[in-house]
């Protein structure tokens, strides 16, 4: 079995954001592994083990798990996250081309990235903490042709069967679901706990490949991406005034009372 | 004059306030034609601004993935000339919205508060510090919009109705619905659709039947901050914050929470904030137009009784 992981370098999302020149200035804040790809990391070492003759990861276990990320040269310290967590290996879309693209040339790389790869599987995260759109999972299995199994609260796959079943959770509720190989799948952040990465696979991420590509490896021509193809385009972004501290009182055994008279004098009760 | 789709909400068999929301948004840019899968629907949609509904015939959409939708929609888009798509920015509209961007080679503006007659869409981003203004210069304009965003205006007189047959294909079909479980309620409001939002943090010890009772007498929905769902002690389905959902309601009350900027980047556009807290110097006060520096145990029994007494 094949697994592909998507993983995204994203501003710490503890840090103060801005805008600059319409796009989120991504130099003034540390850059992380993204939070919430962690936890397909995580979800892609179990079904790997849970189907491994030695219950563990890596050479031995007949799958392998390769990450796949856009992004500029420095996403490789997130990459190198992702493979100390015990992935085997990675692919690294890098060029100069790539900077401002939006969700549909993201969607477009990682496709063609995913295509060429002959996966069985593919496993994101549900949105990267700074666009936080949500839609790269199912842009993906549009461009691909495959099934989309998305939000998944849990996730099993019988590769013999070349069969995945996920609990879809979302403010409908749950939908069992199920599909073939090849599938999309992301996960919510319930599903699993991501482990941190050990020193051991910290000193063997090291030694792991990151294949870098460029836009012509892949086949992809440099007006197909970047911030000529994006096709939305910010008309000017404002500070919002900082909200002002209103009342603040020490509970002086009638706080419960002052703030109800608060509530029905402005009308909220 | 332009063509606007809307996708019809409903949640157990009756239209959801949220289209009226697109109903009304769709109106400022053109005819309002409203999609619906489930014929039962078009009955409903009369009380908004909608003079077509579009009924799609021949395919249960409950049975897949959100595949079919999009590509139903995607049909309409080339059918109508549509200059728009309007979408609730729900998990499931978004995906909808990306697939069907995708398939019409259109740009896309997720999570949008307004859109204008000119296609312009407002959004609050970085936890709602910056406005943006934003256009889709390529296509049809798909765009999700926040619910709760605007008051529905009611519509004058009863929509057309036409009937429609997508052609939907196998790959469409790929991901499929074997069961379902519905949400388990539970009386409360949904969280991003209340007008209010009683939340709870680290500050509870895990112990939510504060803030659950103060919620109940205010009819609000509970929220629980990422120390609170990481703890275990609330769903994580409750998180409000950065990697949880986005509330922005008419009075948010945080309780026992310090208020991090992952918190407060899923909250602070609320149009009213109380913050109940032990520590004085926690950043929530910054925000809070009302605050009680308190144990949280003492301050909302006392204000639940007392609520409970003014409404008596």
């Amino acid at each position: 079995m094949k697994i592909a992981v998507c993983v995204k370098q994203v501003p710490d999302s503890w840090a103060e954001k801005k805008m600059a020149g319409g796009v989120l200035d991504r130099a003034s804040v540390d850059a992380v592994l993204n939070d919430l790809d962690e936890y397909a990391v995580e979800e892609a070492l179990r079904i790997v083990a849970a189907n491994s003759p030695t219950k563990e990861v890596g050479e031995g276990s007949g799958h392998t798990i390769t990450l796949i990320s856009m992004g500029p040269d420095r996403a490789t310290e997130a990459i190198r996250k992702a493979l100390s967590m015990g992935a085997d290996e990675a692919i690294h879309i890098c060029d100069a081309g790539l900077g401002g693209s939006d969700a549909l040339a993201t969607s477009l790389v990682l496709s063609k990235a995913i295509s060429d790869g002959g996966f069985d599987l593919v496993i994101c995260g549900t949105e990267s903490t700074d666009a936080r759109m949500s839609v790269i999972p199912a842009m993906l299995a549009e461009r691909l042709g495959w099934a989309q199994l998305t939000f998944a609260g849990s996730v099993s796959v019988d590769p013999s069967a070349t069969k995945v079943s996920i609990a879809r959770s979302t403010e409908l509720g749950i939908e069992n679901m199920e599909a073939s190989f090849p599938v999309v799948v992301s996960v919510i952040e319930k599903i699993n706990e991501p482990r941190y990465p050990s020193f051991k696979g910290i000193m063997a991420a090291k030694k792991k490949t990151i294949t870098v590509k460029s836009l012509s490896d892949i086949g992809i021509s440099p007006d197909q991406v970047g911030s000529k193809a994006a096709w939305s385009n910010v008309r000017d972004a404002v500070l919002r005034p900082a909200r002002s501290a209103g009342i603040k009182l020490e509970d002086g055994g009638d706080g419960g009372t002052k703030l109800a008279d608060f509530l029905a004098e402005k009308r909220v009760i | 004059m332009s063509e606007v789709l809307i996708l019809v909400d409903a949640v157990d068999g009756k239209v959801a306030k949220s289209t009226g929301e697109l109903a009304t948004f769709a109106k400022a840019i053109g005819k309002v034609n409203a999609v619906v899968f489930d014929a039962s629907l078009a009955s409903q949609l009369s009380s908004y601004t909608i003079d077509n509904v579009i009924v799609c015939n021949g395919i249960d959409v409950t049975k897949f993935s959100p595949a079919p939708v999009a590509q139903a929609l995607a049909q309409l888009v080339a059918s109508k000339s549509a200059a728009a798509v309007l979408i609730t920015s729900s998990a499931r509209g978004k995906e909808i919205a990306g697939r069907l961007a995708v398939a019409t080679n259109s740009g896309i503006i997720t999570d949008a508060s307004t859109i204008d007659s000119d296609l312009v869409t407002t959004q609050l981003v970085f936890g709602g510090s910056t406005t943006v203004h934003a256009a889709v210069t390529h296509g049809t304009t798909i765009a999700t919009l926040r619910s709760n965003s605007i008051e529905p205006t009611a519509g004058s007189g009863t929509p057309t109705t036409e009937e429609f047959t997508p052609t939907i294909s196998d790959a469409a079909k790929l991901g499929q619905v074997i069961s379902t479980e519905p949400v388990v309620k539970g009386g409360r409001p949904e969280l991003t659709e209340a007008s209010i939002v009683v939340s709870g943090g680290r500050g509870t010890n895990g112990d939510f039947k504060p803030v659950e009772a103060f919620a109940d007498v205010l009819g609000a929905a509970v929220g629980a901050s990422r120390a609170a769902t990481d703890a275990g002690w609330y769903p994580h389905t409750h998180q409000v914050g950065q990697t949880g959902k986005t509330v922005s309601p008419q009075l948010y009350v945080a309780c026992g929470i310090s208020g991090a900027i992952q918190h407060r980047a899923g909250m602070q556009t609320s149009k009213m904030i109380v913050a109940i807290n032990k520590d004085s110097e926690a950043p929530i006060f910054e925000l809070a137009d009302y605050g009680v520096i308190g144990d949280l145990f003492n301050v909302l029994p006392q204000a639940t009784t007392a609520i409970a007494a003014k409404k008596a």
